[in-house]
Formats: structure tokens, sequence, C-alpha cells
């Protein structure tokens, strides 16, 4: 728990620690959240965000989300600015599910057209997109194919008929960020991954069936532009990462980062999971190469998923996927570092920002975004725990203070462990579909670990980035399907 | 038990303790509590598929990490799953080697049962070192 002592009070949603906390720290570190949202972090919050405020070229703040918690290196809902020229990059800032991200898909469908149907689309989703332990999915392609993959990102899968044209300008970076070097990856990590495209993975990844009720639309003008229309309307909503690929890129140049860090160019760090070289060593920009390269296997991953759901739906009610309107509304990534534009001292220029749990969130009339959302803000995706609902939010002008980055999720506050004690996946699957949501998992150890107290409570979490002005409400999905890993 | 999952110390993730009389042991015990941390039951692992797997570093630490990512690299390479039965770690002028054999089979979700996927061996609270009567470890995992 961290105490409001150590801390000054910005606003009622922002929390500074300043330089003199900790020796090294270069810039102050400051916390979006409730007092109630602070008071439930753990201490290691605090201790990991003013850590990442000693990492060299960091611009204006460490900053970490109202949904933080304890992580490796940066907490998750770290947030970090670097200079391009005299900063780092860190795996730790990253985490080792690179891009590990949300994509949300609309249907014409109302919930009532689904209900008769749910459980025949839940088994088939569970059939057709594989979760769990070391599962690997339905595209079989060499290890070769798969290093043209990771350099293409989701544009490798349009090509070879996994998606819709305008799937791209609805993703972040249009599904495919520049300078990805398969050359600087290692045969390990194409080996761990090239057979997991199209896989959820475990843990806290899931697939949903959800409904938007007209009592849970914030933003009507918003929802309709982004495709929300029907009363009751039925959307579907996924979160995974890279998979073991991304995992062992991560590792890779951890190890890598860990040996020349201290020897080669004299940065110290408090934690070995911090472990980073400056962005433009020869190691910096291998790993940057390497990275990307996991950001787009990610994408591809949620490219093909959505392909698979896209399929199900179609067979399931007999319709083509246009005419069921399954657009995409958008596709955000978690855990990134990525080169973007914005102002600092007065003058917009390039930095690396860092995100590790936590979203991009681009305000009205940015000109990275595509036109259809160029009026109204960038989509955000925030997964909730599978009980308890989702929320989509728009970026707004005022997010400039975060780099334009917001929550991710709920954010864990009780262990696995701890759940497993508490909670029996059989009879939560039970109850779960007593409340009417339809639940396949391959593990019912693993549905305890994820059960909806063992997270915040994600209306705080939202109700906390409006209040910080970093994003605002949209939408909230209640869940009536999940399949989890 | 060789090894004990610590609650308080990773709420979104995994924590172990492993022990061994010597080097080797400690190295079965954490590779086990690996494993475990994915399968529930071990003894549901049949020995019908063997690995050898070597790897080799200056810091016992780091050579225990190592191992550790060998068994995740095949649970996703080759759907393996695996425990190992003969070990030994030699050291050479500094550098430390384990050589070892690992025995296991593919993944099976009627026969296994599954809980939860680990992505990474972490460096958090990462410690490998001698306590009375032999060998000690503390291990986060990423899940």
């Amino acid at each position: 728990m961290i105490s409001t002592k150590e801390l000054r009070k910005i606003s009622d949603t922002v929390w500074e620690i300043p330089i003199g906390y900790k020796q090294g720290m270069r810039v102050p570190a400051r916390i979006f959240a409730t007092e109630k949202l602070l008071k439930e972090m753990d201490d290691g919050v605090l201790e990991q965000v003013t850590n990442v405020a000693t990492l060299p070229g960091i611009i204006d703040c460490a900053y970490c989300m109202p949904d933080g918690h304890w992580g490796y290196g940066f907490p998750i809902g770290g947030v970090a600015a670097m200079d391009t020229e005299t900063g780092v990059i860190s795996p730790g800032g990253i985490g080792f599910d690179v891009n590990c991200g949300m994509r949300l898909v609309l249907t014409h469908l109302t919930h009532d057209e689904v209900k008769p149907h749910i459980r025949n689309l839940v088994d088939r989703l569970f059939a057709r997109v594989p979760a769990g332990v070391g599962s690997s999915g339905f595209v079989k392609i060499s290890q070769d194919e798969f290093r043209v993959v990771v350099e293409e990102g989701a544009k490798w899968c349009l090509r070879n008929g996994y998606g819709w044209n305008e799937d791209l300008e609805r993703t972040e970076e249009s599904g495919c960020v520049g300078a990805a070097h398969a050359s600087k990856i290692s045969d390990k990590a194409v080996e761990r991954g090239y057979r997991q495209i199209g896989t959820l993975g475990s843990g806290n990844h899931y697939l949903e069936i959800q409904v938007a009720k007209p009592a849970n639309i914030y933003d009507p003008e918003i929802a309709e532009a982004w495709g929300i229309t029907v009363p009751d309307q039925v959307v579907v909503m996924f979160h995974c990462g890279s998979r073991g690929f991304g995992h062992q890129v991560a590792t890779d140049y951890l190890k890598v980062f860990l040996k020349v860090m201290e020897k080669k160019y004299g940065i110290t760090v408090p934690d070995r999971e911090l472990a980073c070289a400056p962005f433009l060593s020869p190691e910096g920009q291998d790993y940057f190469a390497a990275m990307n390269c996991a950001i787009n296997m990610s994408f591809a991953n949620r490219q093909v998923i959505l392909h698979r759901v896209r399929e199900v739906f179609s067979e399931v009610f007999h319709k083509d996927p246009v005419d069921l309107g399954m657009h995409q509304v958008y596709d955000v990534a978690h855990n990134t570092a990525k080169l973007e534009r914005h102002p600092v001292g007065g003058r917009v220029r390039e930095v690396l920002v860092h995100r590790k749990g936590a979203t991009r969130a681009l305000g009205p009339g940015a000109e990275e975004l595509p036109a259809i959302y160029r009026k109204t803000g960038q989509p955000v995706i925030v997964g909730g725990s599978m009980e308890t609902g989702s929320y989509l939010l728009a970026g707004v002008e005022e997010g400039q203070k975060t780099f334009f980055s917001t929550a991710h999720g709920s954010g864990r506050t009780m262990s696995r462990r701890q759940a497993k004690k508490q909670f029996q996946g059989k009879k939560l699957l039970q109850e779960m579909e007593a409340r009417g949501i339809y639940v396949r998992a391959v593990s019912h150890a693993g549905l305890a670990e994820e059960a909806g107290p063992a997270y915040k409570d994600i209306d705080d979490v939202v109700s906390a980035t409006e209040a910080a002005s970093i994003s605002k409400r949209v939408a909230r999905f209640i869940p009536i399907g999940n399949i989890k890993g | 038990m060789p090894y004990e999952y610590l609650d308080d110390i990773a709420t979104a993730d995994a924590a172990f303790v492993a022990r061994g009389d010597s080097l080797e042991e400690l190295f079965v015990s954490a590779a086990d509590a690996t494993m475990n941390v994915m399968v529930a039951d071990l003894d549901t692992i049949s020995p019908a598929e063997c690995r050898t797997i070597q790897v080799e570093n200056d810091a016992v630490d780091l050579l225990l990490f190592d191992l550790l990512q060998e068994i995740i690299f095949y649970k996703d390479a080759e759907s393996l799953l695996l425990r190992i039965t003969e070990i030994n770690v030699s050291d050479c002028d500094g550098i430390l080697r384990v050589s070892a054999r690992a025995f296991g089979e593919e993944i099976n979700p009627r026969k296994h049962e599954l809980i939860v996927d680990v992505k990474a061996v972490t460096f958090h609270h990462f410690r490998v070192e001698q306590a009375p009567g032999g060998w000690e470890a503390t291990v986060i995992l990423d899940i």
C-alpha cells in the first residue's frame, strides 16, 4: 500500500514524487490515480516508477497510469519518453510480452439475436482460436516465411487473405512498424514463435463476446461515429500478444544489455530488470529492430484471430462477415517503445516513448490517426476482468501531459495463488453461466486466477483517467461469452 | 518438497524458492517448479521424448536462468513438457557448464491438467546462493 505522505498532491488524480525522493532521479515521477486507487497500489509501484526516473535521457517525468501495479523494471502502467540522442531503450520498459494488445470488432447483431447461439459461437471460437500452454495455430508457415511475417506484420496477413484492407488503418501503426529487421532476431525466437500465429496464449489473455447496453453508452455521438448504433449491440474483444516469439526477443536482449550496460556504457541501474543501452548504440538499435519484429508478430497474431472470429460468426449466422457488419473498431498496443513526435520544451520533436501496460491515446486532430478517427480522437480499448466488463475510451487533447498515454486494463490486486485459494474454477464457471456469461477455459485453475475480485474495479480506473483528462469514456461492454487459455 | 511457491512476492505472476543438496539437485528442483506452474501434476508427464540440454555461463545464477529458459523454449518450440532426469554441472576454468538430459512428452490437454503459460524467467529478486546444507534459488516467472 502506498502512503500518500511521500507524495505531493498536484490534483485529485495526479500525485508527484519529487526528485529528492531517491538518489539518481533525473526527473520527478507522477502517478495518475484517485486517492483510493493510490492506496490500493502496492509499494512496488512507488519504488519502480522512481527507479524509471533515474534512467538516462528521460524527459519530463516518469509516469504511472491509474491501473498501475508492480512489474519488472518498470511498473505495469509505466510510461517514459526518452531523448533519442541521449536516452536509453530498456526491455524492462516494454515487457516480455511485446505488443500485448487489444482488438475490438463490431457486429450488427443484437444480444437477443446472439443469445440462442452463444454456446455454439463460444465452442467454435474455442476450437478455432487455440489458447493455453504452448498452443500452436492453424497458419502453417516455414521459419523463413515467419521472418517475412515479423517484418510485415498485419500487412502479411492481408496479402494471404486473412483480413480486409480497412483493418490496417484501424490498427495502431497500420499493423506494421518500420525498422523491423529479422536479421536481429535469434533462431531460438523464430523457433518459439513460428507455429503460434493465431493463438491467444494464457494468463490474462482472452477473447470475449460482449454487449453494449444503451445505459452504458456515455458518449452517443462518438459511439455512433465508431459504429455502435444499435441498442444491445454485440461486439467481440480480444487480448493477446506476440507469444513465445516476443518473450524470447525480450529475454535475448535483456541478457545482451546486462553484459554491456555497465562495462561498455557506464550505466548503472537500481534493478537488473531495468537493463538498458543507449538508444543509438549498436545494441540499442539491434534490440529496437528485434522488438519491432515482435510488435509486428503481435499485430499479425491479432489479425489472424480477427479472421477466425469473422469465419465463425459467418458459419453460425450463415451470412457474409461484411453483411454481419464485422468491422474492426481499432487495435491498440500495450507493451511497446515507439518513435513518436511530441512537443518537448516548446518544440515538436521525435522521442522514444516506452509504454508498459499502458495504451497510446491520441487526441482529436492527431495526424497519425486515420481520417475516420481524426475528429473524435483515437479509440482506446480497456479490458476489464472477465466478470466485470470492459471499456471503450477516446483519446483527448489534454492527453499531451502523458505523451498521450492512458490505462490499459483494471490491474491485479490479488496474487494468482491467493485467487486460486479463494475461488474454484469449476464453481466460477457455473456461477458465471448463471449470470449469463458462457465461458470455455483450457484450465479451471487458470480460470480461478482470473476471477473478477482479483482485479481492481475497472470503473474506478476509467473514472480516474477521465478525471485526470488523459482519456474519456465512450461505452462500457458487458461480457456474455468468454474464451480463456 | 524441494520447492515451494511464494504467495505475496508477485501479484500477477509466479514466484518460488527451490532447494537442493547440490547445484544439480537445485537445478532439477527449479526446473520442476517451473513446469509445475504450467502443469498441475508432473507425474502425468510420460518420458516419451528426450532432449539434451547444454548451457554455459560464468555466473551460477545466469546458468540456472539459461537452463530454465531452455525448458520454456521447448514448451513453445516443440510443445514439449520436459523434466530433467540426468544432470551434471562442471567448472572449466571459471566457465560453468550444465549438461542435462530431459524427458517428457507433447502437451496433451486431455492428459495433462494445464494451468497457465510461463512467458519468461525474470531477474526480479532472482538469486542462487549457498544455504546451510546445500543450495537455494529464488525465481519469479513472468506469466
